[in-house]
């Protein structure tokens, strides 16, 4: 059994834990702060006040959410399928938040007490027998760089469909029903615009690595991003809009929230959730958000790169959660602006619009690619 | 006892069981979302032998694109149970046994007399990649469109008329059908202009 706890391997995992807590914890602050921001810019922009009560400016509301959540009554209604209907949220989250060990946070960066943490380990498994050597005086802000990151986020993402379609069928009720299957098409048909619009990126990089992708990117001061870099740019801001695009639909929000239309479907697959059921369902929305738009950073604008991130490490993490920031204020203010789509629209915009703009632009990337790099 | 085996006994039992429920399962649902998990732990089988790409792609193709709609169909169909048991082929179920066993006998075999240490791909120019980037997406691209590249542009043709026969299928009109609905069309028409001039 010793050789277990002695393995390099157990090492690894046990790093990996220790990363994906850290990493899970900072996840779900960024989420709860994302509701209340967003809340407090609806507010503003429908020229009302919002949530200021708790704490100073409302700063502690989601906790007391949180809370909320966590008391209210859990109705579980007579007609559903029980296993089913405690099931879904489940799916829906999991996979949501297996894509956090991926995110490319920032470059390697010296931890502060980095030396003094590692002699404290080596101590510690000194005391059982163990040899435990770990480096800590550089730590890298990801989890894990795997070969196929990109494949990995989209097989993640692709899961969560799951969650959906079986909460709206579990529910047993017509509103969650539609919610669900009109969710579930609406994921696959812009699914297929999302991942071929980043192609042009991955002709550019030449991987699916997700650090790799960001290591690419380096130079210029911090500014030799996809989206600038000659002659690939024009593909690449092409792909963009795309991508972005299909993201704001895929996360299902404004203007592409038709499964929960709540003038239509009262509040779409989780119309019978009730409270931690329905915030699991909540989380999850926003951890999908975080996720397209630290793929939007990563893919197009330069991940962690920026001006002074090769003298300072640590600012690389601070460009990345400040371009995340924008995308996800970019959510909101779509929310509090645009009205939303009608369904058939939304099938013609993305079946006849953004697929064929995507596999055009592949051709024109190619082309590029081959010409040029 | 090392890591990857507590690893690999974890998935393999999480896939034996998700497969038994599969079967054992009355309600459809149930099996396809068993089935759902079977896929999965293969894809983390998979990952830890280092094969990257197919496990993504396992997730990707398998669990992401082909179960959806397996599960869509169940649930617009609303199929709450198997509604009727296939009881005409009794004899079929004493015919399942033994083709297990050949099954069983044929896996043992190949685990016992085959050669199963990984074979490095032969990379583009020629030289032996290192193993632990057997499956790594490079790896399987260069091996698909340089030693392989015929089977992998015959399978993409073969997919791709498979889309176009399912496409015909689907949009199919018979001609007569089309006549008919024609000429009933023109006759209203005539009608209805011979009412107006009757009106008139």
């Amino acid at each position: 059994m010793s050789s277990l706890f002695n393995s390099i391997d157990f090492q690894y995992v046990i790093g990996a834990l220790v990363k994906i807590a850290v990493f899970w914890i900072f996840i779900m602050l960024v989420v709860a702060y994302t509701v209340y921001a967003e809340r407090r810019v609806l507010a503003v922009i429908q020229n009302r006040l919002g949530p200021n009560r708790v704490g100073w400016q409302g700063l502690l509301q989601p906790f007391a959410d949180l809370l909320k959540f966590i008391f209210k009554e859990d109705i579980i209604p007579l007609a559903v399928n029980k296993w089913l209907y405690i099931l879904a949220p489940i799916i829906v989250l999991i996979p949501a938040m297996m894509v956090l060990i991926v995110y490319p946070f920032g470059p390697d960066v010296p931890l502060p007490f980095g030396g003094v943490i590692s002699q404290t380990i080596h101590d510690l498994g000194a005391k059982f027998g163990m040899n435990w050597n770990i480096d800590l005086s550089t730590v890298s802000l990801h989890v894990t760089n795997m070969n196929v990151g990109l494949l990995y986020v989209f097989a993640m993402t692709s899961l969560g469909i799951y969650g959906i379609v079986v909460g709206g069928w579990a529910s047993n009720s017509k509103y969650s029903l539609l919610g669900g299957l009109r969710s579930s098409a609406q994921m696959i048909s812009y699914e297929l615009a999302l991942s071929l619009s980043v192609i042009a990126v991955l002709i550019q990089a030449g991987t699916l690595d997700l650090t790799k992708i960001v290591e690419r990117q380096q130079g210029w001061y911090g500014f030799k991003w996809n989206v600038f870099q000659w002659p690939m740019f024009l593909p690449c801001i092409i792909a963009f809009t795309i991508y972005l695009v299909s993201a704001i639909a895929e996360t299902n929000r404004v203007p592409f929230d038709l499964p929960e239309a709540e003038t239509e479907l009262v509040a779409g697959f989780h119309t019978e959730y009730s409270s931690l059921k329905f915030a699991l369902f909540f989380m999850a929305e926003y951890v999908n958000m975080m996720t397209v738009s630290v793929l939007a950073t990563t893919l197009f604008l330069g991940g962690w790169n920026g001006p002074g991130v090769e003298t300072y490490p640590w600012l690389g993490p601070v460009w990345f959660l400040a371009k995340v920031f924008f995308f996800l204020f970019l959510y909101i203010w779509l929310r509090g602006t645009l009205p939303r789509f009608r369904y058939d629209q939304l099938m013609n915009f993305g079946w006849k619009v953004l697929l064929p703009a995507a596999l055009f632009n592949i051709v024109l990337a190619s082309v590029i690619g081959v010409l040029f790099l | 006892m090392e890591f990857s085996h507590i690893l690999f006994l974890g998935l393999a039992a999480l896939a034996v069981v998700a497969a038994f429920n599969v079967i054992l399962q009355r309600n459809p649902i149930y099996s396809a979302i068993g089935l759902i998990v079977v896929l999965c732990s293969l894809a983390a089988l998979f990952l830890t032998l280092s094969a990257q790409f197919i496990a993504a792609m396992q997730i990707i193709v398998y669990a992401g694109a082909i179960m959806v709609l397996f599960v869509f169909v169940i649930m617009l169909l609303n199929v709450r149970a198997e509604e009727t048991r296939i009881d005409k082929q009794k004899y079929l179920k004493w015919l399942a046994a033994p083709l297990f066993l050949a099954l069983l006998a044929e896996v043992m075999a190949v685990v016992r007399y085959v050669d199963l240490t990984p074979q490095p791909l032969p990379s583009a120019n020629g030289a032996a990649a290192p193993q632990d980037v057997l499956g790594t997406v490079e790896n399987i691209a260069n091996g698909m469109f340089t030693n392989y590249l015929i089977p992998f542009e015959a399978a993409s043709v073969l997919i791709l008329m498979a889309i176009v026969g399912s496409m015909l299928l689907a949009r199919r009109e018979r001609k007569e059908d089309v006549e008919r609905i024609e000429k009933a069309l023109v006759a209203q028409l005539e009608e209805e202009k011979f009412e107006e001039e009757v009106a008139a």
